[in-house]
């Protein structure tokens, strides 16, 4: 099997971008409103520039390995990665149910009125964008380039940057509702069943059910998410209820 | 070479974060597995099940420490 579907490619992608495209609009929105916009607006597209540079140099240079190696490396790289997000997802959760980030407010607050550049705002909007895109662009371009399907994975990373984007600054407090927490640990079992399907393909290991694996590995990860979660709620009500 | 330091830093800062991050064991652990999945799937053993069983026991034991440090 070479490629997979474009559907799941598509939702992975769309919905780990968005995880961080909403800290990201969080940050720029929140220091274009308190900072102003010029300054900010050139670091944010400083910023998509380094990541769209990033994308272009990676997703060339993936493509030209073939796919068993690929898929073992990106498989292990995905799945450690995508415990992080299951366990924090997990942890996040069972702490705090489905809330968003409202309450978290972005540094730096004094409005900037001088000539020229704000360059903290620069900096600011900048350091946002790439360090919250630098992730994401990674696992975009190497869950497509393993999934044999680069330009979907592209396509839903930009999809959820352009759609987190626009509601964040057409409502900026609705971005800051969204379930992060909730969607990050979607990510996260999805990153980890597709990384656990693949590192093991790369190895030359024979699932059974072949791509029906896929969908086995989802339940068991749901299931287990679902324990834990249950389980931190009752230990953290103990722990409570012993204070 | 300030500024090409930082880079570099930078950039071991990026994979360390994103291999290792907040829980070394958990990709400690997936390193073990996947090596003896390897050994297993070469001496023709049925290697898909090790996998899934560390996703799982490894998040179950890192919680278990996340909640007793908190």
């Amino acid at each position: 099997m070479v490629s997979t579907g474009v559907v799941p490619v598509l939702i992975t992608t769309f919905l780990a971008s968005a995880v961080e495209a909403i800290e990201m609009v969080t940050i720029v929105v929140g220091v274009g409103a308190t900072r102003g916009w010029r300054s900010t607006i050139i670091g944010t597209v400083s910023g998509f520039g380094v990541l769209a540079l990033v994308i272009l140099i990676l997703g060339a240079a993936l493509q030209g390995i073939p796919i068993g190696p690929l898929r073992l490396v990106v498989g292990a790289l995905l799945l450690v990665f995508g415990l992080q997000w299951f366990r924090k997802g997990i942890m996040r959760v069972a702490a705090r149910g489905l809330a968003g980030m409202a309450g978290e407010q972005p540094e730096e607050a004094a409005e900037w009125t001088g000539p020229g550049i704000d360059w903290t705002a620069f900096v600011l909007a900048f350091k946002g964008v790439v360090l919250e895109g630098l992730e994401v662009a990674f696992i975009v371009v190497a869950f497509g380039a393993s999934a044999g399907q680069l330009g979907a994975g592209i396509l839903g990373g930009v999809g959820a940057i352009v759609v987190v984007g626009g509601t964040g600054l057409a409502l900026h407090q609705t971005v800051r509702r969204i379930p992060r927490s909730f969607l990050q640990l979607i990510v996260g079992i999805l990153l980890t069943t597709f990384g656990s399907f693949w590192s093991l393909e790369g190895l030359g290991v024979n699932w059974p059910a072949s791509d029906g694996a896929i969908l086995g590995l989802l339940v068991i990860y749901v299931a287990t998410a679902t324990t834990y979660i249950t389980l931190e709620r009752r230990r953290a009500f103990g722990m409570r209820a012993a204070a | 070479m300030v500024r090409a330091g930082s880079w570099i830093v930078g950039f071991f800062r990026f994979w360390y974060h994103f291999i290792i991050g907040d829980d070394w064991t958990m990709a400690a652990a997936v390193f073990v597995g996947l090596v003896i999945s390897a050994i297993l799937n070469s001496n023709h053993v049925v290697a898909w099940w090790l996998i899934p069983i560390v996703v799982v026991v490894m998040l179950g034991i890192s919680l278990r420490r996340a909640s007793a440090r908190r």
